[in-house]
């Protein structure tokens, strides 16, 4: 097999599992259930994470993996989040599998479908390293997402979602690529490698400067970070629950690998400045993030809340050095997408298709009726929480540990204390799980709740699986994210004689 | 001959003129209309840059900015379709079932 076709072959099963769905789902007849597009969904997922695994030995053996003149390159680093996004998008297929069987919905094929082409632009945001690629990747995962958040259809919440999520992420779309206009003023290339090199010489430093500060407000509208979060409770309440729990974590870990990768490789010269940016942005994702949640009564909100103090988290490892601040994101990440993707599967299970159970309110005293969900929900919000056993905890701990070794003391004590401000709002959900409902509000559901079928079982399983792990034994993924960090490859440019902004 | 820094001036304002429009006009169309402004101004900047550096990469990410933003526009207006459907209104100042 030809080196190209190797590197960028997890993404090459994915697309070809979303062309046959689309291809395949005129030919089964209206009314009849689309369960089969989505076990082919599934296969092509498993299959396109093997691939990933197989391309990591091969990293192993022979190195860095890169094909088409140095524009995707596969390291240790981007197959981490290529398994980690073929994680997230499996167990979402698997929990949305019979998510539209009660439903009327005629339209469930182009799910599937959307779905697998969301996760091949998410895996070549991570995997390129030309800035080019990187947008065509996020543009592949946004345009995807947007139509996923909007997917009950004829709701007006659903419609809602959607729009705000499509104006708000193209504005942020339009930011990320005038700062890479910028990059491509300051250095004369749009690679990574040759940007980082034009960028020591380069005689207009504004430009640059001005490049960093687009692209890390572009991509903090992706990731949700305050002050860019405005949409992200409007979302999420909006969006069917399986999709929530994949949007809330696979498109934002392919924003922070391209977010690790554009700082600490192409700009590490203006590192003293973007680090400015990245603690404003962290203690106000953090602060408002948990205020924010506090205030909420809705439980898929309160969980949006929730993931903005969780950008802030994440971006606190980022002011450490490059391999702690790769390592720390890296394992943060992955906790995060363990145990949110659990959440909001047991939100799935519990709600289904209309969602009745939105309140906090109607949450309560579901232990009696739904025992083991309930427990799983328990289990994950603790996890959230951040107390030890957990994944959430480990997450927390390298994140803030990674600052402190960097001197952000004080950066690491206003996250502890957001963690603090956190326990309110977790435990109100867990208090009201376990406690006796006043009024018998649970009379009108059936009384024979839906049964969690075989697939959503093993979504539930591997999720609190791998929280439980991450919080036991994180060492084995610790030793896999320490040795992530992307290796610069400095490039021979052919650099051109720098011009000046002067006229000729 | 025109100066760089003319045409990249002229390109943040019109940049600037997007914000602006976006954050102040009510209907959905013009502040999807304003994000297309703002993607013009940075193909704007492109050309300029790859002027000036005479490297044609830059005309390249333009023809790709173009194609994205076409299929970006297909979603968005099939969203804002759907969502006038339901709604019957455009205005985004009356797009807020979701408060709570």
């Amino acid at each position: 097999m030809s080196t190209n076709l190797l590197a960028i072959l997890p993404e090459l099963i994915l697309t070809l599992t979303g062309i046959v769905i689309m291809l395949a789902e005129p030919l089964i007849a209206p009314g009849k259930s689309r369960k089969p597009l989505g076990w082919l969904a599934i296969l092509g997922t498993a299959a396109s994470g093997l691939a990933a695994f197989y391309q990591l030995q091969i990293c192993n053996a022979h190195g860095t993996i890169t094909a088409f003149y140095a524009t995707i390159q596969v390291d240790a680093f981007s197959v981490f989040f290529h398994l980690l996004i073929a994680a997230i998008v499996l167990v979402t297929l698997l929990a949305s599998l019979d998510y539209f069987e009660a439903g009327t919905v005629t339209h469930a094929g182009e799910y599937f479908a959307l779905l697998c082409f969301g996760a091949t632009g998410m895996m070549f945001m991570t995997s390129s390293v030309e800035l080019l690629m990187v947008f065509i990747g996020l543009e592949i995962s946004s345009i995807s997402t947007y139509i996923l958040a909007g997917f009950r259809k004829g709701r007006a919440t659903a419609s809602e979602a959607a729009i705000k999520y499509f104006l708000l992420g193209s504005f942020a779309t339009a930011f990320f690529l005038y700062g890479i206009a910028l990059c491509f003023g300051a250095t004369g290339s749009t690679s990574i490698a040759a940007i980082a090199a034009g960028l020591t010489i380069t005689s207009t430093p504004l430009l640059g400067w001005l490049a960093v500060a687009m692209v890390l407000i572009g991509l903090g509208f992706k990731v949700s970070a305050a002050p860019f979060h405005v949409w992200t409770p409007d979302v999420y309440q909006g969006a069917p629950s399986p999709v929530v729990g994949m949007m809330s974590t696979a498109p934002k870990a392919a924003a922070f690998a391209v977010l690790l990768r554009f700082l600490f490789s192409a700009t590490p010269m203006y590192r003293s400045h973007w680090i400015l940016m990245i603690e404003i942005l962290a203690v106000a994702s953090m602060t408002i993030g948990n205020l924010g949640a506090l205030a909420q009564r809705d439980v898929k909100r309160l969980l949006a809340y929730s993931s903005i103090a969780t950008a802030g988290y994440i971006l606190v490892a980022f002011t450490a050095s490059q391999q702690d601040a790769v390592a720390a994101a890296c394992f943060y990440t992955a906790a995060y997408a363990a145990m949110n993707v659990g959440a909001f599967v047991v939100l799935t299970q519990l709600s289904g298709f209309d969602e009745k159970l939105r309140s906090i309110q109607d949450f309560t005293g579901l232990a009696l009726k739904r025992p083991a969900l309930s427990a799983l929900l328990a289990f994950f919000l603790i996890s959230l929480i951040g107390i030890p056993f957990t994944g959430g905890f480990f997450g927390k701990f390298y994140a803030f540990s990674a600052a402190v070794h960097s001197g952000h003391t004080w950066l690491a004590i206003v996250g502890l204390a957001n963690s603090g401000v956190a326990c309110f709002y977790y435990l109100r959900v867990l208090s009201a799980l376990y406690s006796r409902p006043v009024t018998d509000t649970l009379s009108d559901t059936p009384t024979t709740p839906r049964r969690v079928t075989l697939p959503a079982a093993l979504a539930l399983t591997a999720t609190a699986a791998a929280t439980l792990c991450l919080g036991i034994i994180p060492n084995h993924l610790l030793h896999l994210v320490q040795r992530a960090t992307p290796t610069t490859t400095v490039a021979a440019t052919t650099t051109s004689p720098v011009p000046t902004l002067t006229p000729r | 001959m025109v100066p760089i820094a003319y045409y990249l001036v002229l390109a943040a304002i019109l940049f600037a003129i997007g914000i602006a429009a976006f954050l102040i006009k009510r209907n959905v169309i013009t502040i999807f209309m304003s994000i297309e402004l703002m993607l013009n101004a940075v193909n704007l900047t492109f050309v300029a840059f790859s002027h000036m550096w005479h490297q044609v990469s830059g005309q390249i990410f333009v023809f790709f900015v173009m194609v994205v933003a076409a299929a970006e526009a297909a979603v968005g207006l099939a969203i804002i379709i759907a969502l006038f459907r339901v709604r019957q209104t455009l205005d985004v100042d009356h797009i807020n079932l979701m408060k709570d």
